[in-house]
């Protein structure tokens, strides 16, 4: 979902619908074939629409009304008001979800960006190979449940390799997923799976910047740590803010690593939001319940959404 | 003289990224060792970078080719398990998807780049901002009705609600038809020629780059799809190799983990991903600029 959503809000900035090219052809066409569109174009939206209307316009519509309902699966939902909020407002649980997520995130976003701008630039700035890039990526096409099956035997707290390497350094074992590691250690196992995405899409922009920068900075006698602080960095900011907002909206929604890694039954410093809507809804069978909580993340995300847009305009106006 | 100035900064530079690199393959490299590693070996012969007595049986018992004796004699649960049955259950749930979605979603975007008709704009943007809700949103009512349809357990309940469309395709294909030039449509239409055949003829031959890409993403998103598979598609006969892997933990004693197997099983979930990396890698990785940021 997160990297939809990169590739969504970029597609966006590189190319609108173009007003000025309707203006040109639009009238034009519509002399020349009055009309004619309308049925063969219903039929090219068909299979689309009936997709769209089925599992994206009217599940939507219905995760609003089942966050109204008292509602089992089994049961048809009954009505219930604002019951569901009212008790999600007074649950402890529900707001310890929300903590945890928001400190994954912060640790994984944070880790995340940090290491994936720094590969992006020493790519920049030493290399085009193809391989490198695609080692990189590896870690991204994995599953995610492989990718927390292998942690958790890496982070095995006897015999897990990490444990071995601390020994020989001459530190003590670690148990990276008893409470106090948990969570950071989940959000670092993801770091390890989406850093080089992260780089990659860093890096992509980075070939965006005008080669003759670089080429005048070293003429002025810059070094490379002052031309990515005065070359790099302004000029990606752009990029890197939508980077930044939009793997912060994938990484909301962890649940596959935690899922696998606790089988099923998170600690509470594991229980993300994710986890915690799954739990109500197919645990214990809280179908409206889920639906408000579900409901609680639309609206972060939605208000996460609108800063996204909002640093998107406040950046290119910035560079205007 | 620039370069020797930069010679040792660039030799801490390279020294940095191989050590990325390291980080990035030595897991794997280790759920390999692991899986060619007899169980009893773990615990005597943990730590060391090389298995001392490679042996194939753990591939064999998730495959299902050792008898459940067998199976447990080598730090099994005898549970029956057969790895490859879940792969290909996952190329089959991937594939159809990419291939399906792709198509329609292909056929909206061109009409919403090209076609003229009353509302298209009020429903391309109801489709954009479906993007917005998260897919959790949506899988709770779609569980319901899939359930109430009776198709738990079955492909097609698994693969409905994204094998015709996902927003997400139809925005960034029809993005691409926009971009692409009018004049040759615009040539064939004064020849006489349909919107079916300037799609089929013209539009999807010009298109191949854009289409690959997005048939590409869809197969890594659908190959890595965890929690509607576990939730519609749980049985045997339709299970996926992730949840597959999910439920292999669950059946290992929780005492000690059937680590050997379980990276065998793993191993199996990535060796199809690698082999889209090597013969589409460069495909893969400009796919990124390309989407990304151009």
């Amino acid at each position: 979902m997160s990297d939809d959503g990169v590739q969504l809000v970029t597609a966006a900035v590189s190319r609108r619908a173009s007003p000025r090219e309707e203006a040109v052809t639009g009238p034009a066409e519509r002399r020349r074939r009055p009309r004619d569109d309308r049925r063969v174009a219903w039929l090219f939206l068909a299979p689309v629409l009936v997709g769209f209307a089925v599992f994206y316009g009217y599940p939507t519509v219905r995760g609003v009304w089942f966050s109204l309902t008292d509602y089992s699966l089994l049961n048809t939902p009954s009505f219930v008001g604002a019951d569901n909020y009212s008790e999600l407002v007074g649950d402890p649980q529900f707001w310890n979800s929300l903590k945890v997520t928001a400190l994954y995130v912060v640790v994984n976003i944070g880790s995340q960006l940090l290491l994936g701008l720094g590969l992006a630039a020493l790519m920049h700035r030493l290399t085009r190979s193809v391989v490198l890039r695609a080692t990189l990526l590896v870690p991204w096409l994995v599953p995610n449940v492989t990718v927390g099956l292998l942690w958790a035997w890496l982070l095995d707290a006897n015999l897990g390799f990490v444990n071995h390497l601390l020994h020989a350094l001459g530190s003590g074992g670690v148990s990276f997923y008893s409470p106090g590691w948990a969570m950071p250690s989940v959000a670092l196992v993801n770091t390890w799976a989406y850093t080089g995405y992260t780089a990659l899409l860093l890096y992509a922009g980075m070939l965006q910047i005008p080669q003759h920068l670089y080429e005048s900075a070293a003429l002025d006698g810059a070094g490379e740590l002052r031309m990515f602080r005065r070359v790099t960095l302004p000029l990606l900011r752009p990029i890197l803010a939508l980077v930044l907002v939009v793997s912060l909206i994938g990484s909301f929604q962890i649940f596959d690593t935690v899922a696998v890694v606790y089988q099923g039954k998170p600690t509470p410093e594991t229980r993300v939001i994710y986890f915690y809507i799954y739990q109500q809804a197919f645990t214990y069978f809280h179908m409206g319940y889920a639906a408000a909580v579900a409901m609680v993340l639309v609206v972060i995300l939605g208000v996460l959404t609108a800063v996204q847009l909002w640093l998107l305009r406040a950046s290119r106006s910035d560079l205007a | 003289m620039r370069g020797n100035r930069f010679a040792p900064g660039r030799l801490v530079a390279w020294f940095v990224l191989g050590v990325a690199v390291l980080i990035t393959v030595f897991p794997f490299y280790w759920m390999i060792r692991t899986a060619v590693t007899p169980s009893a070996d773990l615990f005597t012969d943990a730590g060391s970078l090389w298995p001392h007595h490679p042996t194939l049986i753990n591939f064999a018992r998730v495959v299902g080719l050792v008898d459940a004796e067998r199976a447990r004699a080598a730090g099994g649960s005898g549970a029956h398990i057969n790895f490859l049955w879940y792969t290909l259950n996952s190329i089959i749930y991937s594939g159809l998807i990419a291939v399906v979605q792709t198509f329609c979603c292909a056929m909206a975007g061109y009409a919403f780049a090209r076609l003229r008709f009353p509302g298209r704009n009020a429903v391309f943007a109801v489709m954009v901002a479906a993007l917005m809700v998260p897919p959790i949103f949506t899988l709770l009512p779609n569980f319901s009705l899939v359930k109430d349809l009776g198709l738990i357990n079955t492909f097609a309940g698994m693969v409905a609600p994204s094998l015709l469309m996902t927003p997400f395709a139809v925005f960034f294909l029809r993005q691409f038809f926009l971009s692409i030039p009018r004049d040759v449509e615009e040539a064939a239409l004064l020849d006489g020629a349909g919107r079916w055949g300037i799609f089929f003829r013209i539009v999807i031959p010009m298109s191949r780059g854009p289409l690959i890409t997005i048939a590409l993403t869809t197969t890594v998103w659908a190959w890595k799809d965890f929690l509607w598979p576990l939730l519609v598609g749980r049985e045997e006969q339709t299970r996926v190799l992730t949840v597959a892997l999910g439920v292999f933990l669950q059946q290992s004693p929780n005492t000690q983990p059937d680590w050997t197997g379980l990276m065998a099983g793993s191993v199996l979930s990535v060796v199809p991903v690698l082999i889209l990396l090597i013969f589409l890698g460069k495909r893969l990785v400009q796919s990124l600029n390309f989407t990304g940021i151009k």
